[in-house]
């Protein structure tokens, strides 16, 4: 058996443990550093974990976003700079493997993609849009067969270490700033100059610094459907879902180090209930309740995808926006809880129940395109769609 | 009926254009209509005519061209698209 043929013979849980496994020995030390998490992203591809998406016909796995998710979960025990990079990767990855079926060029990388485990960054923030990234001021240049593009790119996770940025723009010059493309641009076919550096409270590891971004290629890459439709139909509900799934990690991991706690206390005073059992108690309910959402937004991700008007329709727009918020705020809320069962040994760095990393990297979320932005949106959906009050759908 | 739908993109729509230079079937979003903007435009439509969009017409493609909002529309009032 070859090294691919071994690690695909694995589940998929297990390749995601045992990269987890080397992404947890390095967390602190990415954390502290603020630098890539290289080890991580290797154990990644030597688990083969990067092409998962891809479907099996063109070499890769086909793995659904309920798997995709969990393997965010399992990582995010580890490091959470790990797990979003993970997670953001695969975001790309599904605006490729949804919209990019029967275009030549994005088939023959998608192949690529999945036989060299090839990493792919993002890159839709510009200075003077923020997070709206349904507005682009940067527009691409088509001349003849190629394609240029000069952005402003204010965010780009890992960009120094991808094999390609996917990047949003105006479709032409001329084109109103909600009228975008996405093109997907290699290693090589552009240059990156530094305009921020990420020194930041947490997520440390992701790298996301600014950049002036000057790119020429094949016109044939820039993907062959709008970008609102890119961003209505997978990008929504991937980075939803993908994300919650890395932060629900975070937080299940902060649950472990305060049930451990809570369970040490136990041993040493036999016969009374610790302190810190009660509020534990609540995080279990807060962290169901977590895990719940996701799971649905998963279901209603499933049966949406059948469906391209519902998947494109408000109402699930306004279902996506939703898990998003719950659960950006309610792993605080875990996280704080299972700070205050630790004490003094949570607050610490370097115990076995030191929480502030998750702290830190946990404030990513409601940032990670603002909720205020978010239910922005909502709310303005909601002057005409109606909420759904069923149970089942 | 197209003429007010008209008339009520060009209050609403915030277009970036012109709405006499847009043909019926030309796509909106392409023109620039907004999330917001179109939002906005549903109101006055449900006003204008009357009528209260249901689920299934709450996506892009029914606001994706002033020929998609007459046939939006005309499936609430019943009236013949003509
Ligand atoms: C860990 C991490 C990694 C990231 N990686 C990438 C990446 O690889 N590529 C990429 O493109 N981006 C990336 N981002 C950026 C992210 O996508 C958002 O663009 C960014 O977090 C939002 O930026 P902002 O807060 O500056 O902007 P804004 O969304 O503009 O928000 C700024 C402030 O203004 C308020 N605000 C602005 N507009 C509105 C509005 N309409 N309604 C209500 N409030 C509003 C917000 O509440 C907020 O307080 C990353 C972010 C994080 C945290």
């Amino acid at each position: 058996m070859n090294e691919v043929a071994r690690a695909k013979a694995l589940s998929l849980t297990e390749r995601a443990r045992r990269a987890a496994a080397v992404a947890a020995a390095h967390a602190d030390d990415v954390d502290a550093a603020g630098r890539f998490p290289r080890e991580a992203v290797d154990a990644m591809k030597a688990e083969r974990l990067l092409g998962i998406q891809v479907p099996a016909y063109l070499g890769g796995e086909g793995a659904s976003t309920a798997e995709i998710a969990e393997v965010c979960s399992i990582l995010g025990q580890a490091c959470s700079a790990s797990a979003m990079v993970f997670a953001m990767h695969q975001i790309k990855a599904s605006s490729l493997v949804s919209h990019g079926e029967g275009a030549p060029w994005h088939e023959g990388y998608m192949r690529r993609m999945a036989a060299d485990q090839l990493l792919l960054a993002s890159a839709t923030t510009e200075g003077g849009i923020g997070g709206n990234l349904r507005n682009s001021i940067c527009a691409i240049e088509v001349d003849g067969d190629i394609c240029r593009l000069t952005k402003d790119a204010t965010v780009i996770s890992y960009a120094t270490e991808a094999d390609a940025i996917l990047i949003t723009s105006r479709a032409r010059a001329d084109s109103a700033p909600s009228d975008q493309v996405m093109t997907v641009f290699e290693k090589g076919q552009y240059t990156l100059e530094k305009t921020h550096h990420w020194d930041t409270l947490g997520m440390r590891g992701t790298r996301s610094d600014g950049f002036i971004f000057k790119g020429e290629a094949p016109a044939e890459q820039i993907l062959p459907k709008p970008f609102a439709e890119i961003a209505a139909q997978s990008m929504l509900a991937n980075s939803h879902i993908l994300w919650s799934g890395v932060w629900f990690g975070i937080a299940s991991d902060a649950f472990a180090r305060a049930q451990a706690f809570v369970r040490a206390a136990a041993r040493k005073s036999p016969g009374s209930v610790p302190p810190g059992a009660l509020r534990l108690a609540e995080a279990s309910n807060l962290l169901q309740l977590v895990k719940s959402n996701i799971l649905a937004a998963l279901q209603q991700y499933d049966a949406a995808q059948k469906d391209e008007t519902k998947l494109s329709s408000m109402g699930f727009a306004v279902a996506m926006n939703n898990v998003k918020i719950a659960s950006s705020q309610t792993i605080l809320e875990i996280i704080n809880h299972c700070l205050l069962i630790c004490g003094i040994m949570g607050y610490k760095n370097g115990t076995p129940y030191s929480l502030g990393r998750h702290l830190r990297d946990a404030h990513s979320a409601q940032l990670m395109i603002s909720n205020d932005r978010i239910l922005g949106n909502t709310s303005t959906m909601l002057l005409v769609n109606k909420q759904d009050t069923s149970l089942l759908g | 009926m197209v003429t007010r739908i008209r008339e009520l993109l060009a209050k609403h729509g915030a277009l970036p254009v012109s709405v006499e230079t847009l043909s019926d079937t030309a796509d909106l979003y392409e023109a620039g209509l907004s999330s917001f903007a179109s939002v906005q435009l549903m109101l006055a439509l449900e006003d204008a005519f009357n009528v209260e969009f249901p689920e299934h017409l709450l996506n892009r493609k029914s606001f994706a061209s002033i020929a998609a909002i007459r046939d939006a529309v005309a499936s609430l009032t019943g009236e013949a698209v003509a």
